[in-house]
């Protein structure tokens, strides 16, 4: 797995130009992701804000092969494009090995595009599946998502006079992926680089599905300054919101323990997202995400002591 | 050399797939297409295509990774009945405006609700509009025949447009019929290799595909794809000659079944026409000069075939086999009073709406068609009087 110093000689296959936001971290994903993975890749993408921001015609931010087909179908998209490799490849008629990721944002992926997501990997196609997971449709609007923590304020739950943000916990969707017993399923973010890469490297190079859930920060939909997406990113790793693991084989690694487990509100504190929750009405909302935090902290841990021989 | 079958026609269907050996095919299960996919899946697990299946979890997947695979270069089939088709109607509009050139055998049933498993055609004429050339079928022969012939349209390269097989479900799909198919190697040979433009898998020439299109260039790829559909037209007739040399059998646009000197014409689609034939020949021989125009292509429409079909008419009755609700006809009135319009031909035209969620239709029923137009011609009828064929109270 090459070091962060030596992909960085790696060509960037995701052009500068394109209209993300200041400070997006699903675009620093994406850069991430195609260092690792290299010239020959086919990437998907579900509708959403990297597929806006990148492909506004006549122009293109891709150097690799890259489709957009619409919000709910980039896995069935790709793998149709695999099954078309493989047919191919049978026929003698291409040679090369060929990496195939699709992608989708956390409302793409948790919520519109699961069932296809959940097809794709249950058929097995050789392909990696990426969620850039920013908590919310952020291409939309900052509508709330399956994947948004609870207690957030977005544009459809915001935080009002009788309700205080999301009421609902997020879809546990790397357990969902872990459930389907694929070879490869891991969090990961663009805050730690090299675990991010490694990770990309380790699923590309598995025969069969693999999954990696990325938490991408938004300045935008969380509202914080643009340069602090990076702090926000490792923030969320270092009180255990976020966890970096991966699951190979049904075998657990935690790959980031933080020394110093930060309670959860110091991941809220400065995002506008969750400025609401500290106010003293609302401490208790915080009380039962931290609450929460610790036992799927706790249960990570546990698996992994159970798993590895 | 012919082979002559005994088929259904969801099996004729499959056969001609067998034999054009697509790179991919993609498959959700609904009835009545299921029997189609059924026998493919026999010839996947047989060895004797080297398709590579993909058995998606929906139609919508069915579809998007038809999409998919069509983009990467292969040659790609699927196949649906209603609610399926419904379910990937957002993806049917996606694979035609992105030019693919899948073949959809689509085996006509009536949509949901209520739900009915039966005939008719609110499934297609639903997507009338999405792009995709329509070839209706009138029987198992012409599945296999169109199906054959979709793939040489759907990859001209000035049409590069997707197309639907339609046929009746249960009525074609279900029956068994005697068919006169080509030699394995005369349909290989017939189809020919197929070779993409542009491939996602051609990685040293990177290209995007499904990019977004805004205000500065949506309208224009629209234009484009107006154009391709307009080139069909050609494109059917010419395959249409050409397979004509290979198997004998002529197809055109449409086919005019005793119009030429016809008082009085129905107009239909599908199987439907086959029953119209037949009192076509009943009542010709009682000495009623009456014809069957029947619609092969749906979309493209086609317009001077029809002019021309319905020359000598001084009556037409328009079979419509699915309701277009709110409008003053059905789909298939719709285009014969549009084709009509501005042709100064004065005729009575009638709409009858029939077969609806599988309601048979008769030789008794069609023949009463024909003794009502004796009747009205030389009458205007408004386009919203539109009468029922087999309905109850």
């Amino acid at each position: 797995m090459p070091a962060p110093k030596q992909l960085a000689q790696h060509e960037d296959l995701v052009t500068g130009g394109h209209r993300a936001c200041a400070g997006c971290l699903p675009m620093t994903a994406m850069r991430q992701l195609l260092l690792a993975a290299g010239q020959d890749t086919v990437v998907g993408c579900a509708t959403g804000c990297v597929e806006v921001v990148t492909t506004i015609y006549p122009y293109t931010a891709w150097k690799t092969p890259f489709i957009h087909n619409a919000f709910e179908n980039s896995a069935a998209t790709i793998s149709g494009a695999e099954a078309a490799y493989t047919s191919l490849r049978k026929q003698g008629k291409i040679d090369k090995k060929i990496n195939f990721i699709a992608m989708g944002g956390d409302g793409g992926t948790y919520d519109i595009g699961l069932q296809s997501l959940s097809g794709a990997m249950e058929r097995g196609h050789n392909m990696l599946y990426i969620c850039y997971d920013n908590q919310a449709y952020m291409n939309t609007g900052i509508q709330r998502s399956g994947g948004t923590p609870k207690g957030t304020a977005t544009s459809t739950t915001p935080a009002g006079k009788v309700i205080q943000g999301k009421t609902q916990f997020p879809k546990p969707l790397t357990e969902i992926l872990i459930a389907h017993d694929i070879p490869f399923v891991a969090q990961a973010t663009p805050g730690y680089p090299k675990d991010f890469t490694d990770k990309v490297e380790k699923a590309l190079a598995i025969d069969g599905p693999a999954f990696i859930n990325v938490l991408a920060p938004c300045p935008r939909g969380w509202r914080y300054p643009p340069e602090q997406s990076m702090e926000y990113a490792r923030l969320a790793v270092n009180t255990c919101f976020w966890p970096l693991f991966e699951v190979e084989y049904g075998v657990f690694k935690v790959n980031r323990k933080p020394k110093e487990k930060l309670p959860v509100s110091k991941w809220f504190e400065g995002q506008g997202r969750f400025r609401h929750l500290f106010k003293e009405a609302n401490k208790g909302i915080i009380d039962e995400v931290q609450a929460d935090v610790d036992r799927k902290w706790a249960w990570l841990l546990k698996r992994e002591e159970l798993t590895q021989a | 050399m012919a082979r002559r079958l005994t088929l259904t026609g969801n099996d004729a269907a499959a056969e001609a797939m067998r034999q054009i050996d697509p790179d991919v095919v993609t498959c959700f299960p609904i009835t009545p297409q299921t029997e189609l996919m059924h026998k493919f899946a026999d010839f996947v697990a047989d060895g004797e295509v080297k398709a590579e299946m993909v058995l998606v979890e929906s139609e919508h997947s069915a579809m998007s990774a038809a999409v998919g695979a069509a983009s990467a270069g292969a040659r790609v089939m699927t196949a649906t009945s209603a609610n399926g088709l419904a379910l990937m109607w957002e993806i049917v509009y996606i694979a035609a405006s992105n030019r693919l050139p899948i073949v959809m055998p689509v085996v006509n049933r009536a949509l949901s609700g209520p739900i009915n498993i039966h005939c008719d055609h609110s499934d297609t004429m639903g997507c009338r509009d999405t792009g995709w050339i329509q070839l209706y079928s009138e029987n198992a022969q012409e599945v296999y025949d169109n199906v054959l012939q979709a793939i040489r349209i759907a990859e001209n390269p000035d049409v590069l447009l997707p197309v639907m097989v339609t046929f009746d479900g249960f009525i074609i799909s279900h029956t068994v019929e005697v068919l006169d198919a080509l030699e394995d190697k005369e349909a290989s040979d017939w189809v020919g290799e197929y070779k993409a433009m542009y491939t996602l898998l051609d990685t040293e020439k990177p290209a995007t595909f499904g990019p977004l299109d805004l205000q500065d260039y949506y309208f224009e790829h629209k234009r484009q794809q107006i154009e391709g559909m307009s080139n069909a037209t050609e494109v059917i007739k010419s395959v249409g000659k050409a397979y004509e040399k290979l198997s004998g059998r002529a197809y055109g646009m449409t086919e005019r079944y005793m119009t030429d000197d016809a008082d009085y014409v129905v107009v239909a689609l599908g199987s439907t026409c086959g029953t119209a034939k037949v009192v076509v020949d009943e009542m010709r021989a009682e000495g009623k000069r009456v014809g069957l125009l029947k619609i092969r292509s749906f979309r493209p429409f086609p317009h001077a075939e029809i002019v021309a079909g319905l020359a000598s008419a001084k009556a037409i009755g328009v079979l419509d086999r699915s309701v277009s609700f709110g409008a003053p006809g059905g789909p298939v009135h719709k285009e014969i009073l549009a084709a009509l319009s501005g042709t100064g031909h004065q005729t009575s035209i009638v709409n009858y709406l029939y077969g609806l969620g599988g309601r048979d239709i008769s030789l008794d029923h069609i023949r009463s068609v024909f003794e009502e137009l004796e009747t009205v011609a030389g009458k205007t009828i408004a386009p919203n009087e539109v009468r029922f064929i087999g309905l109850r109270g």
